[in-house]
């Protein structure tokens, strides 16, 4: 009983280790590059897009979508690491 | 063929479709009505999930309201978007592993209290019934524009549709109706934006064209043409905004909390079969709703110039028939205010007194060009009121694309409108034979008297709904936009603590929840509806709008939530071990109702 829960605890420390780190690049992309930098970022240019526009009207959410999918195969390896996969 | 008739023909062509699926696919047991069976693949359940979440409002307003905004309709971009990283991190694999059937459901059991879940269950109600009396008007608005009858005909139409499959389908027959749906509004959102690109900038991909250099002249690129243009007629910068930075922040919070609080899309994660797919769904949802969502932008610049360049100085008599046609509708106002016959399109105010600066016409009489006579021109110099809910629909005719890309977009919002009514219909039914009628007034009611009963709630609520398509209060757009804020100052921070902090007992969220709500109603009241001594801008508390309030009312639930807790009794063991049991995510079994 001990090591099963002693299992579950470091489950849920190392999901939330990943839930911290992928948060906070959501946090950066959308309210940091998108904008609280976003004049800063502004003054770099890609082709016809100011940076800061960019990353608040298209680049965070292509962000949120990879961050998403990230998630998905982290957890997915988290999950057989500890034994809670399933078929 | 003319675009009327292909309009009938595409718009008919995908209704016969929709109603072939529901009868397909029709629920046989409570199950079924409330999560699908429980056995949606991912990748459908991600579809579905996005026609859901993709209403009349982002299909047809976003891109228009963007176009209008410039960088500040950003907030609409990162907040309906980001909203699902908070939705597939923080509660869809743990939702789903709790496994009950609704949002009220989770509440009142992980606070182990029938008063939470009843103050689930209004929060739930209050957020559907006033996100889908929008919904019907839409509908209305759309039927009437394609098919030249009536809005409240429109309504009725739409009514009849949505109950035929709503009733007999329920979440099973909504779920694959839903994904014919999604392909629908898509192609239809994407045709007419790849082919503006390609005549802007000679750049199939939308997203990138927005960027690219202008096919008229290589030199220059389209968002500098566009913030030039904007600075000539004296607007603010296309690509800079005019709302403060903490504004911009509160609301793009506001919105993407409450995306991740509403009923309609949780309850989405109850139908896939284990952990893994809850989460892998919440990432397909969000990549189809992304297609939309980096499009629309792109649209807003493309049609923005389009517009600017057709309208401003031009002669009143060389306007194109769309113009009229809006005109006809009272979508497009134009005042001759310097009796020289050419539209001046230009920044230094409305062009109109009055509600919401709208045009308000004279019936049926005409002016020296033949344009329809407005009574309430502002004293600016600007002639010209534009609707920002024309702009999607009127695309095809302004960029004069062929007349089945005309009849595809109006088949594609009547797509994106029915099937988040359909979404919404089902959440209020399930509310009110489920939480309140099984679990609260007659828990001894049989499998195949709750059906019945889902099935009553959801005409009961079609008939409300249709109502107040009918009849709209004045306030239904700007209680829309406000559902988000009441899902993130209530379910949110409940759902969240509920998951993540074991000790979290029910005296803490209640009382959170109950000062969440009660502080987004109050200053929604105050600031929208001059209640409590009114205010204006000037008032607001932080500089903060009563759009973005949601983020202060979310934190406020948080902080009150954490502190009642720590001062009451610890919740029961077996609620504790509720939490560690949902933290884990195998054997999660299939959702059951009991």
């Amino acid at each position: 009983m001990k090591d099963k829960d002693e299992n579950a605890k470091a489950y849920w420390r190392e999901n939330l280790r990943y839930l911290i780190i992928l948060l906070s690049i959501w946090f950066v992309v959308s309210y940091g590059a998108g904008i609280i930098f976003k004049d800063a970022l502004d003054s770099i240019r890609v082709g016809g897009f100011k940076l800061g526009f960019w990353f608040a009207q298209q680049g965070s959410i292509y962000v949120f979508v990879i961050l998403i999918f990230v998630y998905v195969r982290l957890m997915n390896k988290l999950d057989k690491k500890y034994g809670y996969d399933e078929e | 063929m003319d675009a009327q008739t292909l309009t009938y023909l595409f718009v008919g062509l995908s209704f016969a479709l929709y109603i072939g699926i529901a009868i397909w696919s029709r629920a046989g047991s409570t199950k079924e009505f409330y999560v699908a069976g429980g056995g949606v693949s991912p990748i459908a359940n991600g579809m579905a999930t996005a026609a859901d979440w993709m209403s009349a409002a982002s299909f047809i307003s976003m891109a228009g309201l963007i176009s209008f905004m410039g960088y500040d309709g950003s907030v609409f971009l990162m907040g309906w978007t980001g909203g699902y990283v908070l939705l597939a991190l923080l509660l869809a694999p743990y939702l789903r592993k709790f496994g009950k059937f609704t949002v009220p459901d989770f509440i009142g059991d992980r606070y182990y209290s029938n008063t939470a879940r009843t103050v689930a269950v209004f929060c739930a109600l209050i957020i559907s019934f006033t996100y889908v009396a929008g919904q019907m008007r839409g509908v209305g608005v759309v039927f009437s524009r394609f098919l030249e009858v009536e809005i409240d005909t429109g309504v009725y139409i739409g009514m009849v549709i949505v109950l035929f499959y709503a009733v007999l389908g329920g979440m099973k027959g909504i779920t694959y109706t839903q994904v014919a749906q999604y392909c629908v509004l898509i192609f239809a959102f994407m045709v007419p934006a790849i082919f503006m690109s390609i005549q802007m900038t000679n750049n199939p991909i939308p997203m990138l064209g927005m960027g690219d250099t202008l096919a008229s002249n290589p030199d220059v690129y389209l968002l500098d043409r566009l913030d030039g243009l904007s600075a000539e007629l004296g607007f603010n910068k296309y690509t800079e905004g005019s709302k403060s930075m903490i504004d911009v922040i509160a609301i793009t919070l506001a919105l993407m909390v409450g995306t991740a609080g509403l009923p309609h899309v949780i309850v989405r994660f109850f139908t896939v079969k284990r952990v893994k797919d809850a989460r892998k769904s919440a990432g397909y949802a969000l990549l189809f709703i992304a297609i939309l969502y980096i499009t629309a932008p792109a649209v807003a610049v493309f049609s923005r110039v389009n517009l600017i360049e057709t309208v401003n100085q031009a002669d009143y008599e060389e306007m194109p028939g769309w113009f009229t046609n809006w005109e006809d509708l009272g979508l497009i106002g134009w005042v001759d205010k310097n009796d020289d016959g050419k539209i001046q399109y230009l920044a230094d105010g409305p062009a109109m007194t009055g509600d919401a600066n709208k045009p308000s016409f004279e019936e049926e009489s005409r002016g020296a060009y033949g344009e329809r006579v407005v009574v309430n021109p502002s004293n600016s110099v600007n002639e010209l009121y534009v609707d920002a809910d024309i702009m999607v629909m009127a695309n095809p005719e302004i960029s004069q694309l062929p007349n089945w890309v005309i009849a595809l977009v109006a088949a594609g919002c009547l797509a994106a409108a029915l099937s988040t009514a359909a979404g919404l219909l089902l959440v209020i039914s399930s509310s009110v034979s489920h939480d309140l009628i099984k679990k609260m007034l007659k828990p001894d009611i049989s499998e195949k008297g709750e059906l019945i009963a889902a099935r009553l709630s959801a005409v009961g609520a079609v008939t409300i709904a249709g109502y107040f398509g009918i009849n709209p209060p004045g306030f239904v757009a700007a209680v829309v936009a406000l559902a988000f804020g009441l899902a993130a100052a209530s379910f949110f921070p409940a759902i969240v603590l509920g998951i993540f902090n074991k000790r979290m007992n029910k005296e803490g969220a209640i009382a959170g929840m109950i000062t969440g709500l009660g502080l987004m109603l109050f200053y929604m009241l105050k600031f929208k509806f001059d209640f409590f001594g009114g205010g204006t801008k000037e008032d607001w508390w932080f500089g903060i709008s009563p759009e973005g309030f949601g983020a202060v009312a979310m934190f406020v639930n948080f902080i009150v939530s954490l502190i009642v807790s720590k001062f009451t009794p610890a919740p029961p063991q077996d609620v504790q071990e509720i939490v560690e049991n949902i933290r884990i995510p195998s054997g999660a079994g299939e959702s059951t109702h009991d």
